[in-house]
């Protein structure tokens, strides 16, 4: 056949090979952005405001971010697949309820403690058998298990609060390594965050969660059992919300049903601020530390210039927003000018 | 035109003939299906009502039937709104903090202008939530970015803007026209006017839902935005739109609001956005898009707000009914689960019977 030549494609994508070295992607990369942006408005904010750089102040400000760090772990492996966990502030706050019933009850708080992470644990379990045993979509599932489980903290503890922890406890929930700026919590969320981090990014299990968020059912035919895969991942992120319930009873010295009310969104805010794909399938985990981090400092920062809290909302709205919008629209940009410039084919 | 005549093109693309009676015999299939899920609904605030009633009696007394639709009457109008977004495959978080924002600027309206005439306040209102609404609609349109992410992002951005405005000011009751409260608890043939104005929406968005060709289209990018964008449908101009009208009914209801409780600072409405969704969910609204009707979403709004006050005639703890909530909403997708298998499996069936 002669003119099939007339339909080819003349134009070979070869100008795209050499162009992106190894270093530009690594620069061009969300996770890099972030770390760079967060070191920007840490050394702009010690410069600039006073106190922010004393030890005290970062000591709180570590304090303040371990309950987000902690649930954004698992909740990014969990979005890295296509789901969602809606109901982690809920399993916080029941924890905490159950936590302080226990406490009512005299066990020891040993006991209590390995208790409540199991109770985390089964909440998650249970979050995980409605959407992988039945199939239905994890944003509806967990929207009803956090009317659920807030509820059901309520039924625990009513509107009453326990705060007769032993010292011991709580001052440990405050304490910093050798006395300085680094809490011993947020040596646990980094000991965590490496775990995570080695199950995401270094092996076999966690590249497959990259494929089922971008391709589920390509992925169950090449073998990878997505149900189980997002059962435990529901599960750990129980277990961890749990984990944040206790240090949450601890720090404040109060089991309350409405410890930690709508802070859900908030960590869904720093773990799409972290450059997790909302559809699943992209995402690293330490962009999503870098995007905790950036939240609890913004935050840090302009209530010690005495910027209102409330206010803050404005700031870490815009912030999600661009983070979105802003490298959708370069994308476009970009692909438009690449279209001007090369004349169109006939 | 140029192939089909020809016979070689004719037999390549031998498209199904649709019979005209079995597709249709499909359809109304599964509109009755959809159909038997609203009834189901209906049918489980019924029970509730009836268990109530048979209890105390009082519950069905005309004082305490206005109260309750009073009471549904904004999260209907919300579960609206929400539901026109939802079939087209999108969510809006940001309507809680619409509602808080226009609630305040209805207040603050009626502070500077106390002559200001109510039906000019209440549009001023659904002008001021299209206009947030628009802003949510071009970022997830033009940007192409999702409605998830984007709306939770301005659910902060606007909760701010209303925190900076009001500076930890609040607005009561005296500082409102005596007329525009009353329009709160006022009733008309005994019916709470606030359950008429939700009524009307629910009609007329239930109409434009399910008879007007551009409400159509939004079922069709609901159910497939690709298929539907290829079709010729223009979606990010109709998801645009669904998100105006989202606004706009939450700014009708914050409008409302205002005039239902007199007292407004800049916390009104926060938290309400799952509430909102949870109405539409267990009113049969697949969260996913492409199938669920205004009329089902009311009924969930109406059922949760009925839940909350029969139990307390009841005497049941109170704390409870967040839980029992909870419950309603997984046992709704649940339902809706059961209902789309047997949907899928009678269609299936149907096909193989076909071919």
């Amino acid at each position: 056949m002669a003119h099939d030549s007339l339909y080819a494609q003349p134009e070979a994508p070869a100008e795209r090979a050499a162009t992106h070295a190894w270093w530009r992607a690594a620069l061009t990369r969300w996770d890099t952005l972030i770390v760079v942006v967060l070191a920007a408005v840490v050394l702009a904010a010690s410069l600039s405001i006073d106190g922010f750089g004393s030890t005290g102040n970062a000591k709180f400000l570590l304090l303040d971010v371990v309950p987000i760090a902690l649930i954004a772990l698992p909740l990014t492996l969990i979005i890295i697949t296509g789901e969602i966990d809606l109901s982690v502030a809920s399993t916080l706050g029941l924890c905490s309820a159950v936590m302080g019933q226990l406490w009512l009850t005299g066990l020891p708080l040993e006991l209590i403690v390995v208790l409540i992470v199991l109770l985390g644990g089964l909440l998650g379990a249970v979050n995980g058998v409605f959407v992988t045993r039945f199939g239905l979509p994890a944003l509806a599932v967990t929207i009803g298990t956090l009317a659920a489980y807030r509820g059901l903290a309520y039924v625990v503890l009513g509107d009453r609060a326990v705060a007769d922890f032993p010292y011991d406890w709580t001052a440990a929930s405050l304490s910093t390594v050798a006395g300085g700026p680094l809490p011993w919590a947020m040596v646990m969320v980094l000991l965590l965050a490496c775990a995570f981090g080695i199950v995401l990014h270094a092996t076999p299990f966690g590249r497959t969660l990259y494929a089922m968020g971008n391709n589920a059912e390509a992925a169950s035919f090449a073998g990878v059992s997505v149900a189980t895969a997002k059962f435990w991942l529901f599960v750990a992120s129980g277990a961890v919300s749990g984990v944040a319930g206790v240090y949450w009873t601890l720090r404040f010295a109060s089991a309350r049903a409405d410890n930690a009310f709508a802070l859900e969104l908030a960590v869904v805010a720093a773990v799409l601020l972290g450059g997790v794909s909302i559809f699943g399938g992209r995402g690293a985990l330490l962009g999503v530390l870098a995007g905790v981090l950036l939240l609890g400092t913004v935050r840090n920062a302009l209530q010690l210039a005495d910027v209102s809290s409330e206010a803050l909302d404005v700031v870490t709205g815009s912030l999600l927003v661009a983070s979105v919008v802003v490298p959708n629209v370069v994308g476009m940009a970009r692909s438009w000018l690449r279209r001007r410039r090369r004349p169109a084919p006939a | 035109m140029k192939t089909g005549t020809t016979p070689v093109a004719a037999g390549q693309q031998a498209t199904p003939a649709a019979e005209p009676g079995a597709g249709n015999g499909r359809t109304r299939f599964a509109q009755r299906l959809w159909v038997v899920r609203e009834i189901g609904i209906a049918a489980a605030l019924g029970l509730l009502v009836l268990v109530t009633a048979i209890d105390s009696p009082g519950f069905l007394s005309a004082p305490s039937i206005r109260d309750v639709l009073l009471g549904a009457s904004i999260l209907v109008i919300l579960a609206v709104g929400q539901t026109v977004v939802i079939v087209s495959r999108n969510i809006d978080l940001s309507v809680g903090s619409v509602l808080g924002l226009v609630a305040f600027a209805t207040g603050k309206l009626f502070l500077a202008a106390p002559g200001t005439p109510i039906v000019l306040a209440i549009l001023a209102g659904i002008g001021l939530g299209a206009v947030c609404g628009a802003i949510n609609g071009v970022l997830v349109a033009a940007a192409r970015v999702p409605a998830l992410v984007i709306t939770l992002g301005m659910l902060y951005v606007y909760r701010g803007v209303d925190h900076l405005w009001a500076k930890g000011q609040q607005i009561n009751a005296a500082d409102m026209p005596a007329s525009f409260l009353s329009m709160g608890t006022s009733t008309l043939l005994g019916i709470p006017v606030l359950a008429l104005i939700a009524l009307a929406v629910v009609l007329v968005a239930g109409t434009y839902l399910h008879s007007y060709r551009s409400g159509r289209e939004l079922y069709a990018i609901g159910s497939e935005p690709s298929a539907a964008r290829l079709s010729g449908i223009p979606v990010g101009r109709r998801v645009f739109g669904a998100f105006v009208v989202c606004g706009g009914m939450a700014g009708l209801a914050g409008a409302l609001y205002a005039a239902r409780y007199g007292t407004i600072d800049a916390t009104v409405g926060t938290g309400l956005e799952l509430e909102v969704v949870a109405a539409a969910v267990v009113g049969g609204v697949a969260i996913f898009g492409g199938s669920g009707s205004v009329y089902g979403a009311a009924l969930g709004a109406l059922l949760l707000t009925t839940i909350g006050t029969s139990l307390a005639v009841l005497r049941i703890d109170p704390f409870w009914q967040q839980a029992v909530v909870g419950g309603l909403i997984l046992a709704a997708i649940g339902l809706d689960r059961l209902l789309a298998l047997r949907v899928a499996n009678r269609l299936k069936g149907r096909s193989s019977h076909g071919a």
